[in-house]
């Protein structure tokens, strides 16, 4: 159903040759590595935190050990793969509706 | 002197805007322009130091017009619509080219304004009705097909809520003999009718097509200035009227959940936006069903710093789309390099709508969530926290690495405008002011404020929500499953109209024309038949049941008629 042939996009200004394109040092994999590593320790940290403070709990779930780092984990997975699934139905073509009045 | 003061304290600020917008198309553009920018500021520090109170009444056809009252619920929305709509103004310098939308965007937020100063339902619906009009000359104005029958549309709805909010309106006033914009409740005569129109203008699920359908299709700086007014009139009108009702609780959590899932796989990134706007309404009408002191409070600073954000957004957007000459998140990638400025506020507004610690939507976000878990509402609460992650999930994340980072595409674009940086710039910087400092912004709410956001379960617990948000994000890019932006159509309730009802009356009208075409081709070919029948049964018997041709029958009737004719005159 999907036509994957590009158009050409519009641009409102001249393009500039692909090759000549730099490399910023957050695109190295070195730097995408290290992001990763980073966000995977502050998890880590923020998970064993729940263990420091003291809680404020109005519902029993509240006290589950990293509760809100579980919830967040798993309901955000579930969206994007719900979502993802949720597109056998919706998706159509670009210009689905371009032939209505 | 002390004339012009006096007017200028006792009429609504909404109509200096009004008339502002009017005379802006006649001035040269350059002037106009600084109007524009100059005229709402003026206004803030006006309203600013004006008292409470109902300052302007004015007699029509018996009933008494309050066309500016000023109290703890006017005055918070009169001063966020007013730095609205200058910012916007001042983003939408080097952005516009037309005539048309300066002054169709002064009047267009004139008139939300005034509609908020209203002191009763007349005035409401008056004010609420140009602002419908007005604005689909934002959308207009884009000049493409699609904004053209998008504008069409949007107007339609619009026209069609305001019908409901005025018959409403007439039934409401004739049993309680009161036109007050008030306390109205769902049970009153004409209630649930006032109440479906503020829900249509608000995006109720099921009447919010009309937000993702048209906003995107705006010019670059209408769509800036589009999301700041309708919904948030809508919300400020049903927090009046319909506080504490029970069923906006539900509502506000199914308006929260689902836009998420089409934000997740839509391409355009304006309309992600236009259904994460859906998704935050979702926030405040729950706000306004839980309809206590803290939650109207919440949804009142959530209203206050939404504007701010969403229209940071749309301003990074359209500074891409006005450079590129696209928002489709397939298109985009890599302007970070040539665009680092609208990257940095981009990431600013991602921050406060995902509701970052030290930006704004943290301090208001969690005054709700914490008015819904203090009501006992567990489920509702578990939705609202789902909300807040997948918010951040397509908002947060998604907005700013596909539009900026992901795959470069080779696009080495200008960086945006002075005049848009300026404006981004300010608007960031409120954001973040807000964040650090919700003081400024509790001041300002209709109840003492008896909340502190920064305690050290608040923001862990949002931290811990939002870093596994952004693991999640991370590890379902690092396996590649998540799902690539795709150049398409995500058919959404609007397909019930746009194709589903389109398809339906024209097969019928196809459908009565095949039927008309069978019952003429068989009553003729029966009547041949007959005739045939006719002619070889009887004529050879009788020359009179044979046939002639019409000329002769013409001429019998011809001599018919005349020996009438002669027969009456000589009579």
């Amino acid at each position: 159903m999907i036509n994957p042939k590009k158009s050409n996009v519009k641009t409102a200004h001249e393009n500039i040759p692909i090759d000549d394109r730099e490399e910023y040092w957050i695109e190295r994999k070195s730097t995408i590595k290290g992001i990763l590593y980073g966000l995977f320790i502050i998890c880590i940290a923020l998970f064993v935190a729940d263990a420091f403070y003291h809680k404020h709990i109005v519902f029993k779930i509240q006290s589950l050990f990293g509760f809100y780092a579980i919830f967040g984990f798993f309901m955000c997975v579930g969206l994007v793969l719900a979502a993802k699934f949720l597109r056998l139905f919706l998706m159509r073509d670009e210009d689905y509706y371009d032939s209505d009045r | 002197m002390t004339v012009i003061d006096n007017l200028i304290l006792i009429l609504n600020p909404g109509i200096f805007l009004i008339l502002g917008g009017l005379i802006s198309n006649i001035l040269p553009l350059k002037i106009s322009k600084t109007l524009n920018i100059a005229l709402p500021l003026l206004l803030l520090v006006n309203l600013w130091n004006t008292d409470q109170g109902n300052h302007f009444s004015a007699l029509f056809l018996g009933y008494n017009l309050e066309l500016f009252r000023v109290d703890d619920f006017s005055y918070i929305f009169g001063i966020i619509f007013l730095i609205a709509i200058a910012v916007a103004n001042l983003y939408a310098i080097s952005a516009t080219t037309s005539r048309i939308e300066p002054s169709a965007s002064m009047i267009y937020a004139g008139s939300a304004t005034a509609a908020v100063f209203a002191g009763d339902l007349i005035t409401l619906f008056i004010f609420f009705e140009i602002a419908a009009i007005s604005s689909v000359f934002l959308i207009w104005a884009r000049g493409t097909k699609r904004s053209f029958s998008a504008g069409f549309r949007y107007l339609i709805v619009q026209i069609g809520a305001g019908v409901i909010l005025l018959s409403g309106i007439l039934i409401y006033t004739s049993a309680s003999g009161s036109i007050g914009f008030n306390e109205i409740g769902i049970d009153a005569p004409g209630g649930l009718l006032i109440f479906i129109a503020f829900g249509i203008k608000c995006a109720f699920p099921f009447f919010h097509n009309w937000l993702q359908d048209a906003y995107p299709e705006a010019t670059v700086s209408g769509t800036v200035i589009l999301s700041s007014f309708t919904t948030k009139l809508a919300i400020y009108a049903l927090a009046r009227s319909y506080a504490g009702t029970d069923i906006l609780i539900w509502i506000g959590a199914l308006m929260a959940a689902f836009p998420i899932f089409y934000a997740v796989i839509e391409n355009d990134l304006r309309r992600v936006l236009a259904y994460s706007l859906n998704n935050q309404l979702g926030f405040m009408v729950v706000g306004v069903g839980i309809g206590t002191e803290m939650a109207l409070n919440g949804t009142f600073s959530h209203a206050f710093c939404h504007i701010l954000y969403k229209s940071l957004l749309f301003m990074c957007m359209g500074a891409v789309l006005l450079r590129t000459g696209t928002a489709n998140g397939s298109d985009l990638g890599g302007l970070f390099k040539s665009m680092p400025w609208t990257t940095g506020f981009c990431i600013v507004g991602a921050a406060s709508i995902s509701g970052f610690p030290l930006f704004s939507g943290f301090i208001s976000k969690s005054m709700i969530l914490t008015s819904v878990s203090d009501g006992g509402h567990w489920g509702v609460w578990l939705v609202l926290l789902f909300a807040s992650a997948g918010v951040f999930h397509h908002s947060g994340i998604k907005i700013p690495y596909f539009a900026f980072f992901a795959h470069d595409q080779g696009l080495r674009p200008k960086e945006a405008p002075m005049p848009m940086l300026i404006a981004m710039g300010i608007t960031a910087s409120l954001c973040f002011f807000i964040g650090i400092y919700p003081d400024f912004l509790y001041s300002l709410l209709p109840f003492p404020v008896d909340y502190a956001p920064y305690t050290t379960s608040h923001v862990i617990n949002q931290l811990q929500l939002l870093m596994f948000s952004a693991l999640a994000f991370a590890v379902l890019m690092v396996f590649k499953i998540y799902p690539p932006e795709l150049r398409s159509t995500n058919i959404d309730f609007d397909w019930i109209y746009r194709k589903g009802l389109y398809t339906l009356i024209t097969s019928l009208g196809k459908s009565i024309k095949y039927t008309e075409d069978l019952l003429f081709s068989v009553t003729s070919k029966g009547l041949k038949i007959l005739m045939a029948f006719v002619h070889l049964r009887f004529a050879s018997l009788n020359r009179s049941a044979q046939t002639s041709i019409v000329g002769n029958a013409l001429v019998w009737v011809l001599a018919l008629l005349l020996s009438l004719l002669v027969l009456a005159y000589s009579m």
